[in-house]
């Protein structure tokens, strides 16, 4: 039962956060602060998600597996942030 | 491997499921928009993460543990798209593109 609202509030605070990000994505002026706005609703949203998973799988086997897949996430946006950075600042208009 | 939820927290799994695929398709209107490479490449990402979160969910909802492994092909195809639409953008006349592999 705790644990069942664990995972009801971490879901609901990360579905927050995917909520901010896809606000953060529309209403956000410029390129760079969009990409703030995206990060936290990858890592952070992401993260949530699956600590409010945690309990609800086996472990080791599906725990592990849970953490993994944030992990490769953590990885990816950490990457994927700073090559739209350069995209973002190269001057010159490119639709 | 995610064990089947009790009813009342399946529906509120799917619940949470639907709710982070609606933020993420509403997202996409920023691939419409532009005006940017980047601002397109971003909703991408997004769409990636969201849908793994909406893969997650639903394995745990229904005890389906292969969902589970369909997130982590996911993770990884997003990584590379998001990598190549990056790197995709970046035309000869760029002085940097070179050593950057």
């Amino acid at each position: 039962m705790i644990l069942d609202l664990f995972s009801l509030l971490a879901i609901a605070a990360g579905g927050f956060f995917f909520l901010a990000g896809t606000v953060g994505l529309l209403r956000f002026p410029d390129p760079l602060t969009r990409l703030h706005a995206l990060t936290k609703a990858d890592n952070l949203g992401l993260g949530l998600v699956v600590l409010g998973l945690l309990p609800r799988v086996d472990w080791p086997q599906g725990g592990l597996k849970l953490i993994v897949v944030w992990l490769l996430v953590l990885l990816t946006g950490a990457t994927v942030g700073q090559l739209v950075a350069r995209v973002a600042q190269r001057p010159g208009p490119r639709p | 491997m995610p064990r089947r939820a009790a009813p009342a927290m399946a529906d509120l799994l799917l619940a949470a499921a639907c709710f982070v695929l609606v933020m993420v398709a509403l997202g996409l209107v920023r691939i419409l928009r532009g005006p940017t490479v980047a601002d397109r490449i971003m909703a991408a990402q997004l769409l990636g993460t969201g849908g793994i979160a909406t893969l997650l969910l639903i394995g745990a909802a229904t005890g389906m543990p292969a969902a589970v492994d369909v997130a982590l092909a996911l993770a990884l195809l997003a990584a590379f798209a998001s990598a190549a639409l990056a790197y995709g953008t970046e035309g000869p006349d760029d002085p940097g593109a070179t050593d950057r592999g």
